[in-house]
């Protein structure tokens, strides 16, 4: 076991948390992330190979699939981000590698994002003024790439008061100014 | 001061009286006043001065087309200029101040303009600021600006903020009238997602402002019942204060909303204003219309306003600008205005209706085929002169003149994407045609129709219409009856004997400019806009481009509809900068990315510099170091040394992996990868389509399917773009997948003599670092630090023994630590981008300096990299002759023969004995440094056929800096040429 100490991306030995109003604003390390693109003629087997890993359907066109412990979002076409907890799954990548074979390029993405939690009454009025998102209409299970105060982002929807963001490592802090920014002005 | 022309009524809260000030003067209004109304109810009429002849002007409407009441609104930072005072909500504590006046607003010495109007017609500045022609910038346009103008800023940075947000609908409702509303309700009540947007603070458009039923109810009720039903539906969101200002493409529309506008000072993180783009399935228009006033001699005066402004502050704001008032229509709602006013107690001195079959009253007088004259009162109006139908002239004494000259819907939405209205003779007025922008229609007044009932009913129709456009089941709601009389109107746009009669009153535009425009052959109609001013400014001329072009149609001979309009353009009412600019300003203006290593950086004093949107660390100042270079110096020195640590993390790293990933770099890059070795990294150029240089960078081999691909910092998202495009664009029938890990993993540069050896401390037992099992470009998957995964890459930029090491992301903070720790024993040192370009330039190795967009790898000297054994994108056109002239750019090394002199990047080459001329020009210095190594400074150029001039002396000149010397040719590789110490 190596010794050096991890820090999480708003640069904090533990997780930021911020609250406004009725709305909780988390900073959540605990996700391993592993991007999976399908190789050219091994789309069926790869959309399998991710269809038995979450016990039910590769997600489709803006998508988010949750099973325990594992869940999956979609890309772009026949590319996937599968996301697992760090704690049983720090080496998602390799595990995943060992799974689908030569039917996808699997590529280690964990530390490439930083990954908010968003929480409580108000997240929609939130969110609209960050993102555009036809946020009243996205339901639970759904997966959008958009783009935040100029930075990258994909939101996903895990409750109907609950949302995750993820966006740039290098840029958690612009993200986290803006996010709660809009939580100040909108709640 | 009592509020002396208050009267009984109106939608104003009378529990809530509050104090604002106005100039020097403190007054009392009430809750749901505006400035103007507040100000009108305080008997002050005379709130501004005009443009350019300083006259005394009042409030001319009681709406956002207003153009002459505007003011300084707030005080310090908060000061905002132009603002008009027809659409200021009061709050208690109010501060405005008149502008464009000196020394006050009653006394204005520049109104001296107004005696010399005769030398201010159209086309003035133009005639006269001629000769000299240098004096145009440095005198005259400063008197002029001094002279004439509106409000002045604050020059202070704007305290607030502003947001941007984003909402969906499936109708945007675009006004809150009879018309809107009923199109909501009927859109609301079917489920439909709703938006209905109104730029007032109470919704309900003239129903707030009118005294017929509604229904059984007055108007105003009717509307305030009807917002509560649309604020209690789910599915419909009711934004008061919101103006949408643009059409724009594909159901977009922008709305600003004024958050808190109507507060002293908005709450504790909240916005001023938000700037909404709304994303509509489809759109109805019930903007309403705007009614026009008719020109005549001194039209201009405090107290002279549209009739239905002086209908409006009566029955909304229970106001009236003078106790008597006089009309001026040309149809039968100036009669409206009349009963109004009689029915609040005021006294209608006279009703001159330009019309010899004017209707009668009994309430008041009516001058039947009269038309107004002259006027009086320098501060205000005090008498107007009436020319009689039989002749002669009758004076009435009076402290307001309504003025109606019909009535023109708000037709601008409908033509940002360039439709034009076209003209309806039965209403005298342009209403839309039948080009809109996608996905809108119109309804009610902005549509022509202007009954009460036929408001209601259109907006009902337009919602059904959409609703079943868009496959919903549409109820149909039960709209109150309301009145429904027709509009009777004959055109009278101006009194033909006037001689000093305003148009536009913004502008200071008169009847005569248009003449005399026309005169001197400004015809078209956008050509008498700009030669004129006719509605430019803060109104955009709501009030009176249609007076203007029935003048000009008049002088021209022609129809109106044959004169045409102007274009109309967002936004619809003047907007705040800074809204536009939302929460994207100072340290906010874009994101900030930092490196793994920052925090600790930051600890160590480090002075940052912008690459791109990263902030690395530039140099890492030591106690007693003064000076930057000091800094710089010894670290290049200590790294050459013994050993330095960088933090390289902000290198574009792209995954790219696939059966075809070789075949697909082979493509991508000018040299061979096809054959590289698995554990090997190979130096990469990659060329645009045109065969210049795009990129440069490292591709390493991690398995047979699998490489990392490094770029620069600044093309880190245009290589992988690239890539991208060639991927699925060019070579869609291969096997390759791509993502970006630049974020993934924090990378360290390790570099100089002793690196090994700090690197031997962290990896990890059965790792061998020697020479022989790790040579020069060996990269490999390993582990450090007792576990930890990791890359390494044997390459150096610095042109020392170097290795980069990557770990993920969040270890890279705790790395750094660890190799400073570890290092200890070699005193590294951590080196900043000042030092990292010295020891380049040192070592003769580009960057984005030279990768500048225009040079080639035959510049670079790389122009055998280019293989001709294989197709490579770019290859071919980097072939053709322009490219390869004999005397071709070559990168070569500089020196000055003095060691004295610095080599300015910027700098330009010219043989000796030539003159200094661009044709002369033999090339320029891209990068520049001292060299501590060399103990002189040094620099990197290109210079024409520079590769055999090597040891020539040649003409460094800066004529814009006064550098003129010597210096010597060089090889660009000034240290360790044969690059004995990186494959140490």
């Amino acid at each position: 076991m190596h010794d050096l100490a991890p820090l999480c991306a708003l640069g904090g030995a533990e997780p930021h948390t911020d609250q406004v109003a009725g709305v909780t604003l988390t900073e959540t390390p605990g996700h391993a992330l592993a991007s999976v693109a399908a190789r050219l003629g091994q789309e069926t087997a790869c959309a399998d190979h991710l269809g038995t890993l979450l016990g039910a359907d590769a997600p489709g066109v803006g998508a988010w699939v949750r099973s325990d412990p594992i869940s999956a979002f979609w890309m772009g076409p026949d590319q996937w981000m599968v996301i697992a907890p760090v704690a049983t799954h720090e080496d998602l990548a390799a595990q995943l590698i060992q799974r689908f074979g030569t039917s996808a390029s699997i590529t280690e993405q964990t530390d490439a994002w930083v990954w908010f939690d968003m929480q409580g009454d108000g997240i929609e009025q939130v969110m609209q003024l960050c993102a555009n998102i036809d946020i009243e209409k996205m339901p639970v299970g759904a997966a959008a790439r958009s783009v935040i105060h100029y930075m990258g982002v994909y939101v996903l929807r895990s409750a109907p008061d609950a949302l995750t963001i993820l966006g740039g490592r290098s840029s958690a802090g612009s993200l986290h100014h803006a996010l709660l920014t809009a939580m100040k002005s909108a709640l | 001061m009592s509020q002396k022309n208050r009267l009984d009524g109106g939608l104003i809260d009378r529990s809530e009286t509050w104090s604002f000030g106005f100039d020097s003067q403190y007054y009392k209004g009430h809750k749901g006043d505006t400035l103007a109304s507040a100000l009108l109810a305080n008997g002050v009429r005379l709130m501004g001065r005009s443009f350019k002849y300083h006259r005394p002007r009042g409030p001319m409407t009681a709406g956002s087309e207003e153009p002459n009441a505007i003011v300084e609104l707030r005080e310090g930072a908060r000061k905002e200029p132009n603002t008009r005072a027809t659409t200021i909500e009061l709050y208690d504590g109010l501060r405005a101040n008149s502008q464009n006046r000196w020394p006050s607003l009653k006394f204005d010495a520049m109104e001296v303009n107004d005696l010399l109007s005769n030398f201010f017609a159209a086309g003035f500045y133009y005639k006269t600021f001629m000769w000299p022609a240098a004096f145009w910038e440095k005198v005259y346009e400063p008197i002029i600006r001094r002279a004439a103008g509106l409000g002045s800023l604050s020059l202070q940075d704007d305290p607030d903020g502003y947001d941007k947000g984003f909402l969906h609908c499936d109708l945007l409702i675009i006004g809150g009238g009879p018309a809107g509303l009923a199109a909501a309700l009927t859109a609301g009540e079917s489920g439909a997602r709703v938006i209905l947007c109104d730029e007032d603070f109470l919704i309900g458009g003239r129903l707030n402002l009118e005294t017929y039923a509604v229904g059984g109810m007055t108007g105003a009720a009717w509307a305030a019942e009807t917002v509560a039903r649309l604020q209690a539906m789910p599915n419909v969101r009711v934004m008061p204060r919101t103006t949408v200002i643009g059409a724009f493409d594909h159901g977009i529309y922008g709305a600003v909303e004024r958050v808190s506008d109507h507060l002293a000072v908005p709450e504790d993180g909240k916005p001023r204003q938000i700037l909404w783009r709304i994303t509509s399935k489809r759109a109805l228009l019930c903007a309403g219309a705007t009614e026009r006033p008719i020109v005549f001699e001194n039209n201009d005066r405090p107290g002279i306003m549209q009739a239905s402004a002086v209908r409006a502050y009566a029955n909304r704001w229970a106001t009236t600008p003078a106790q008597q008032v006089a009309i001026f229509t040309n149809n039968d709602d100036g009669h409206r205005t009349a009963s109004d006013l009689v029915a609040k107690g005021v006294e209608v001195v006279s009703v001159i209706d330009t019309r010899v079959d004017a209707p009668t009253s009994s309430d008041y007088d009516v001058i039947a085929g009269g038309v107004i004259d002259q006027t009086w009162g320098r501060l205000g109006l005090t008498q107007i002169e009436v020319k009689m139908p039989k002749g002669g002239i009758r004076r009435i004494k009076c402290g307001a003149l309504g003025v109606s000259g019909g009535w023109n819907p708000n037709v601008h939405l409908t033509c940002h994407q360039g439709g034009r209205p076209v003209w309806n003779e039965a209403l005298a007025a342009f209403v839309p045609s039948g080009t809109l922008p996608p996905g809108m229609t119109v309804a009610g007044a902005a549509d022509g129709v202007f009954s009460t009932h036929g408001a209601l009913q259109s907006g009902a129709d337009g919602a059904k219409a959409i609703l079943a456009d868009l496959g919903i089941k549409a109820t149909d709601p039960a709209l109150p009856e309301a009145e429904d009389t027709p509009v009777k109107i004959t055109p009278f746009w101006h009194v033909k004997t006037a001689k000093r009669a305003w148009v536009d009153q913004q502008n200071d535009v008169t009847a005569k400019d248009i003449k005399l425009a026309h005169q001197e052959n400004y015809v078209s109609v956008e050509h008498l806009k700009r030669y004129t001013t006719l509605g430019m400014a803060t109104d955009q001329g709501k009030t009176s481009n249609i007076a203007g072009l029935a003048i000009m149609a008049e002088v021209a001979g022609k129809a109106i509809p044959e004169v045409g309009t102007t274009m109309f353009r967002p936004p619809y009412t003047p907007t705040a900068m800074g809204v536009f600019a939302g929460r994207a300003w100072g340290m906010e203006t874009r994101p900030t990315r930092l490196t793994p290593s920052h925090a600790w950086a930051k600890e160590q004093g480090a002075v940052f510099t912008e690459a791109g949107l990263w902030l690395r660390a530039q140099w890492y100042p030591k106690p007693g170091e003064t000076h930057w270079r000091q800094s710089c110096d010894r670290e290049v020195m200590q790294t050459s040394k013994s050993v330095g640590v960088c933090d390289v993390t902000s290198l574009g790293k792209i995954d790219v992996q696939g059966a075809d990933a070789a075949e697909f770099l082979n493509k991508v890059y000018c040299n061979g990868m096809a054959k590289l070795p698995v554990g090997k990294v190979r130096y990469g150029l990659m060329l645009r389509e045109d065969g210049i240089v795009m990129d440069d960078g490292t591709a390493a081999r991690l398995a047979e399917d699998h490489f990392v691909v490094t770029t620069t910092t600044a093309k880190a998202v245009p290589v992988y773009r690239h890539l991208e495009f060639v991927r699925q664009c060019l070579y869609p029938d291969m096997d390759v997948q791509l993502i970006s890990t630049t974020e993934a993993w924090a990378q360290f540069s390790v570099a100089g003599p002793n690196s090994r050896k700090l690197l031997e401390k962290i990896v990890d037992d059965g790792v061998d670092l020697s020479n022989e099992a790790f040579p020069f470009m060996a990269c490999a998957e390993i582990t450090i630090c007792g576990g930890l995964r990791a890359r390494l890459f044997r390459i150096s930029f610095s042109g020392e023994l170097a290795y980069e090491i990557a770990v993920p992301t969040r270890y890279g903070d705790a790395l750094v630590r660890r190799l400073m720790q570890a290092g200890e024993e070699f005193d590294v040192v951590p080196y900043g981008l000042e030092a990292l370009n010295v020891m380049r330039i040192e070592k003769g190795h580009v960057t984005g300096n030279e990768l500048n967009g225009t040079t080639t790898a035959l510049n670079l000297g790389m122009g055998r990299m280019v293989s001709k054994a294989k197709d490579s994108i770019g290859s071919k056109l980097s072939e053709r002759p322009g490219l390869n002239e004999p005397d071709a750019l070559k990168l070569v090394g500089l020196k000055p023969v003095n060691p004295e002199h610095k080599v300015p990047a910027g700098a330009h080459l010219m043989t000796k004995g030539d003159k200094v001329t661009a044709s002369n020009d033999q090339g320029y210095v891209t990068s520049a440094c001292y060299s501590p190594n060399l103990g002189c400074h040094i620099a990197l150029g290109f210079l024409k056929s520079g590769d055999s001039r090597i040891g020539e002396t040649i003409r460094l000149v800066s004529p814009l800096t006064g550098v003129d010397h010597e210096v010597e040719v060089v090889s660009p590789h000034f240290f360790d040429p044969e690059g004995e110490r990186l494959r140490a």
